[in-house]
């Protein structure tokens, strides 16, 4: 028995040993406080299990068969004094317990911005924090810096006590974006945005990687997370700017596409609009954007007209849309446009030139402004790059 | 033949789908044959086949049932934990550049098929078996109230069982990890025949067990003798009876939402793809709304065993019965409020996490009471270290770290770190190993004499429980301290030097439990050898409490010649007490269900359709399904549905009973 006791201890003694235990030692203020909640609440818990696993040893002892002196008390199975220990103890555990959940759950939220930076320091208000666009692709980690027009593959780095503000997202299948020394994981799920607020507190070179089983390469999925000091950040943020690379929306659908183990890559220069296409599963022209079918869904749907042309909404690639028993993807060719030639792709499908018969008999036209780059329906985007 | 042919005769299905190419699988399925044969061959050589089809695969008896469900867990057991030391195997190996012995195809159908066959067809059977064996005798009932359904369940998981075993030689096993998140598990990411195995093994199983629940609640709310109001139920009983009610509300759940997985695979749906409105969040909640109350599926049986071990080995009556039930029920209702906390990361709100959080604390509190309640139950005790109460100290001592490191996970800042790390990985090993899988030996160590007439060799029953439970803590320690390390799960290859060690305790851990295994079956070897030696003849080998020590070892057919009347929840202690003696004349014709083979020609039929869906291969899905219904309607005109025992028969059995406890004494 004294063996299982010593190994049940490794845990703490792993505390004791300190450095390797990322996630007792990391590196920023919200996984400090996480880890503060770990400790607590451990702590919290061993004041009813360490007299549990005390007594169970001891009565396991004290009442074996071969101790004549012990007391046997065959009919004895009630007590209502200690049935109202035994339930209230746990009890009150869990009321404590239950009160830091509520507060550290709502205090950590990875959606609340940031309110300190370190225990000891308020945010400076006066400084903008660094937005960071995560995407999970099959199998590597796209960040986007909207602010500095940068992007890069499987680094990211950021300054000390800089408030960052990540939105992540993510191209195919389940991904958790998870860097230990920072703050807790995050999902990165395609066609929806979570959000995380962190900030570093220590410079130094941290890893980061998918904490959700995605595929093949999900081994491969790991990134470095470096936090700088100012100057060192600027000047990252310029050897990015002069790596050349330029990430626009026929470089990323080349990117996307699965591979493993890739190595650090930089581009100089984005397509602003990317980030917005990715999470609305439209870089690829020709494709509608899922905020645009939710305006005209909104607005209450295409009608029976827009049923049959799925093609511009069929996103799930690398094999094949269609199933054993189901239809092909199906669209309409020649609704809007009399003349196209039947059997043409999508791909080289022109412009219709009135979009009135697929908003749906009766309905007025919606009163969506086409953002930036795209508009409702498909081939009216400005091909700028594809 | 043209290629349309082939394709309409074999579907998707061709010689490029069996694993020749791969020399572990290859081996494998060599020594699978071999065994396979000579197993068959010796059935058919000393012409068993005849017996067993009518004395076992036909039998509608809740003994030969259990009995048969306990071998499928063992021997799934033995598939599923070589899946594990592959698993330790790889990460032992795979550091500083090395690839490991295993390829990401390989090794991601590998800890794939580990989780669903531990949990549907290690786990499952073994708690099922138990309950079917059990249950009965505790209420003093003849048999479960379907006794041809009972057949029927049992082949549908033996069914499911056989759809995952294929998938080693034919073709593949999912590569999704065991609750087959979709996008990734959807016909876009997932193309090949892996998630077709899984969804159809799991819905044929699935429909056996769900069957099986219905079976359960009736038996025991239906079946119960005279005396034994729902208060004076074995507390065994009861943890089954909140088990199979849990089935009965979360199996569906799960049937749905695969049906909903396969429509999108098989029909091009959109419930749960990326695009067309489909969500694949709604899957993750929906898997979990099944998953969550499967656990205690699992545990509240097991629960249920340690109250009947504790209470016997300590030769005292349970303490606190009445708080005991109350937890069981509280848990079971409470069961269905915690989902949620399988993803407090993907993005809900504090609030919906912080509720989800504090119910699943909650739970620990009935956990708790129950963990006390045993406690006290040894106070001023008398305890026997018998084999199952050796089992249940160790559960005690290792269930309590893995409720606390669940509850820990439970605070969702918390859960943020660890969740899907390895620290996850041993806590959730801690409570099924720990609370399950420690339980379904304390049962099986239990009750073994009393299925067989005597008892387990102690000797290897030790060996096998020093190394279980040392095995346990090497293997699961080094995870938890590796997930404080961030290091997370279903990784198939590592980067930093440092983490070896930790793996390689792991790994020589594994080989503990392995040995722990092995000692196992050779304590059900040693016994069957040594049985004259470990010979019970008074039905009552441990001076026990409940019902089921009542009658004899093994009990005959009809469990009970008069049925018992009951004034005490430790029925046959008060019995006992009261100096209760055995009737021994006025016997009576027993009236008892008759062995059909309709419930394994359905399940075949089921396990063949799954077969032809899974390759494509149309014309044997619609032909199963046509003979299903042909073979299901035809067993309505099947009047020969029950017999009567003669009166004879029974004043035989009970003559040479009265005989052998004679001579015992």
């Amino acid at each position: 028995m004294s063996r299982l006791k010593i190994l049940a201890l490794l845990p703490l003694a792993a505390v004791l040993s300190g450095c390797d235990y990322v996630v007792l030692a990391p590196a920023g203020d919200i996984a400090a406080q996480q880890r503060d909640l770990v400790i607590i609440s451990t702590v919290l818990m061993l004041l009813i299990v360490a007299p549990v696993m005390a007594l169970t040893v001891l009565f396991a002892w004290r009442y074996r068969q071969s101790n004549s002196s012990a007391r046997y008390e065959p009919e004895w199975d009630h007590s209502t004094k200690l049935e109202l220990v035994i339930w209230s103890a746990p009890l009150l555990i869990i009321v404590c317990l239950g009160a830091l959940t509520w507060m550290g759950t709502h205090l950590l939220d990875p959606y609340r911005t940031l309110g300190r930076i370190h225990a000891e320091r308020a945010v400076d208000q006066s400084r903008a924090p660094l937005e960071v666009d995560v995407v999970a692709l099959d199998w590597k980690w796209l960040f986007i810096y909207p602010d500095y027009g940068i992007a890069t593959v499987n680094e990211l780095a950021a300054p000390v006590d800089r408030p960052i503000t990540f939105r992540i997202t993510a191209s195919s299948v389940m991904n958790s974006f998870y860097i230990p020394a920072l703050a807790g994981q995050i999902y990165a799920m395609p066609g929806m945005e979570t959000k995380l607020h962190a900030v570093v507190n220590h410079a130094g070179t941290y890893k980061g990687f998918s904490a959700n089983y995605s595929g093949a390469g999900f081994s491969g999925m790991h990134f470095n997370f470096q936090g700088l000091d100012d100057k060192g950040f600027d000047a990252w943020i310029a050897s990015a700017k002069s790596a050349g690379g330029s990430l626009g929306r026929a470089e990323y659908l080349q990117l996307e596409k699965p591979s493993q183990n890739e190595p650090v890559r930089r581009y100089g220069t984005i397509d602003a609009d990317l980030y917005r296409l990715i999470l609305n599963m439209c870089v690829e022209t020709g494709k509608m954007c899922q905020s645009e079918m939710m305006a005209i869904d909104a607005k209450g749907g295409a009608g029976h007209q827009g049923l049959n042309n799925t093609l511009p909404l069929a996103y799930d690639k690398y094999a094949r849309r269609g199933t054993a028993l189901g239809p092909e993807p199906s669209f309409v060719a020649g609704t809007c446009t009399p003349d196209a030639p039947q059997g043409k792709t999508t791909a080289s499908i022109t412009a219709p030139l009135d979009t009135a018969p697929l908003l749906g008999a009766g309905l007025k036209r919606p009163t969506f402004t086409p953002l930036k780059s795209s508009s409702f329906f498909l081939g009216q985007r400005p091909k700028s790059d594809s | 033949m043209s290629p349309d042919l082939l394709k309409l005769i074999f579907g998707r299905l061709g010689l490029e789908s069996l694993p020749l190419h791969e020399p572990i699988v290859v081996g494998t399925f060599v020594v699978v044959a071999l065994g396979g044969a000579v197993l068959l061959g010796g059935l058919t050589y000393f012409r068993l086949w005849g017996y067993l089809w009518r004395e076992w695969f036909t039998t509608v008896d809740h003994k030969r049932i259990g009995i048969m469900y306990m071998i499928l867990g063992i021997v799934m057991l033995l598939r599923g934990f070589a899946d594990a030391l592959m698993m330790r195997g790889q990460q032992m190996l795979a550091f500083g550049g090395s690839e490991g012995y295993l390829n990401a195809h390989h090794y991601d159908q590998v800890f794939t098929a580990h989780g669903v066959i531990m949990i549907f067809f290690v786990a499952m059977p073994l708690v099922t078996g138990l309950m079917n064996y059990v249950v009965p005798l505790q209420i003093g009932a003849r048999d479960v109230s379907f006794p041809f359904l009972n057949n029927f369940s049992f082949w549908m998981t033996v069914g499911g069982a056989v759809l995952v075993m294929a998938s080693l030689f034919i073709g593949e096993f999912a590569r999704t990890g065991w609750l087959a998140y979709p996008p990734l598990s959807n016909i876009g990411y997932s193309p090949d025949v892996g998630v077709d195995y899984y969804i159809w093994a799991l819905q044929v199983a699935g429909v056996g067990t769900t069957l099986s629940g219905i079976n359960l609640i009736c038996t025991i709310v239906k079946l119960r003798c005279p005396g034994m109001t729902m208060m004076k139920m074995p507390v065994f009983t009861w943890t089954s009876l909140c088990t199979n009610v849990l089935i009965v509300a979360s199996f569906p759940v799960l049937t749905v939402v695969l049906a909903l997985l396969s429509l999108d695979r098989y029909v091009g749906t959109n419930f749960f793809t990326n695009d067309f409105g489909g969500s694949p969040m709604m899957y993750v909640n929906l898997i979990w709304i099944w998953g969550h109350p499967e656990v205690y599926i699992l545990v509240l049986p097991a629960f249920g065993i340690f109250s009947e071990v504790t209470s016997t080995f300590s030769g005292k009556r349970l303490f606190g019965y009445t708080s005991m039930v109350y937890a069981t029920v509280v848990i079971t209702i409470l069961s269905y409020l915690v989902w949620l906390h399988h993803f407090f990361t993907m993005g809900s709100g504090a609030s919906v996490n912080s509720f989800f959080g504090i119910t699943t604390m909650i739970i620990s509190i009935p956990t708790g009471a129950k963990m006390f309640n045993w406690l006290f139950t040894m106070y001023r005790g008398r305890i026997r270290y018998e084999l199952p109460m050796m089992w249940t100290i160790a559960f005690m001592l290792t269930f309590v770290i893995g409720g606390m490191t669940g509850v820990l996970l439970a605070v969702p800042p918390a859960d943020f770190v660890l969740h899907n790390s390895l620290f996850l990985i041993a806590h959730f090993h801690n409570v099924i190993i720990g609370g399950v899988v420690f339980g379904a030996f304390a049962g099986i160590n239990y009750w073994f004499p009393k299925a067989f007439g005597f008892k387990l060799d102690p000797f290897w029953g030790k060996m096998s429980f020093w190394f279980w439970v040392t095995g346990f803590y090497l293997a699961f320690m080094p995870l938890y301290v590796l997930g404080l390390m961030g290091v997370t799960r279903r990784l198939r290859v590592f980067d930093d030097p440092s983490l070896q060690i930790w793996f390689v305790i792991a790994a020589i851990g594994a080989v503990f439990v392995f040995i722990g295994i092995l000692s196992m079956l050779m304590q059900f070897a040693v016994s069957l050898l040594k049985r004259e030696q470990l010979k019970d003849v008074t039905g009552d080998p441990w001076d026990a409490r409940t019902l089921e020590w009542a009658t004899s070892s093994p009990p005959p057919d009809y469990n009970f010649a008069f049925t018992p009347v009951v004034h005490d929840n430790d029925a046959w202690w008060d019995m006992k007490k009261r100096g209760y003696q055995r009737p021994l004349t006025g016997f009576k014709p027993i009236h008892m269900p008759s062995s059909t083979g309709t419930g394994i020609i359905l399940a075949g039929l089921a396990t063949a359709m799954g077969f032809g869906l899974i390759w494509y291969m149309w014309w044997l899905a619609a032909v199963s399904f046509i003979a299903m219904l042909v073979v299901g309607i035809g067993h309505t005109f099947n009047y020969h549905r029950d017999f009567d025992i003669p009166a004879e028969d029974v004043i035989r059995t009970e003559d040479a009973r009265t005989k052998l406890l004679a001579g015992a004494k």
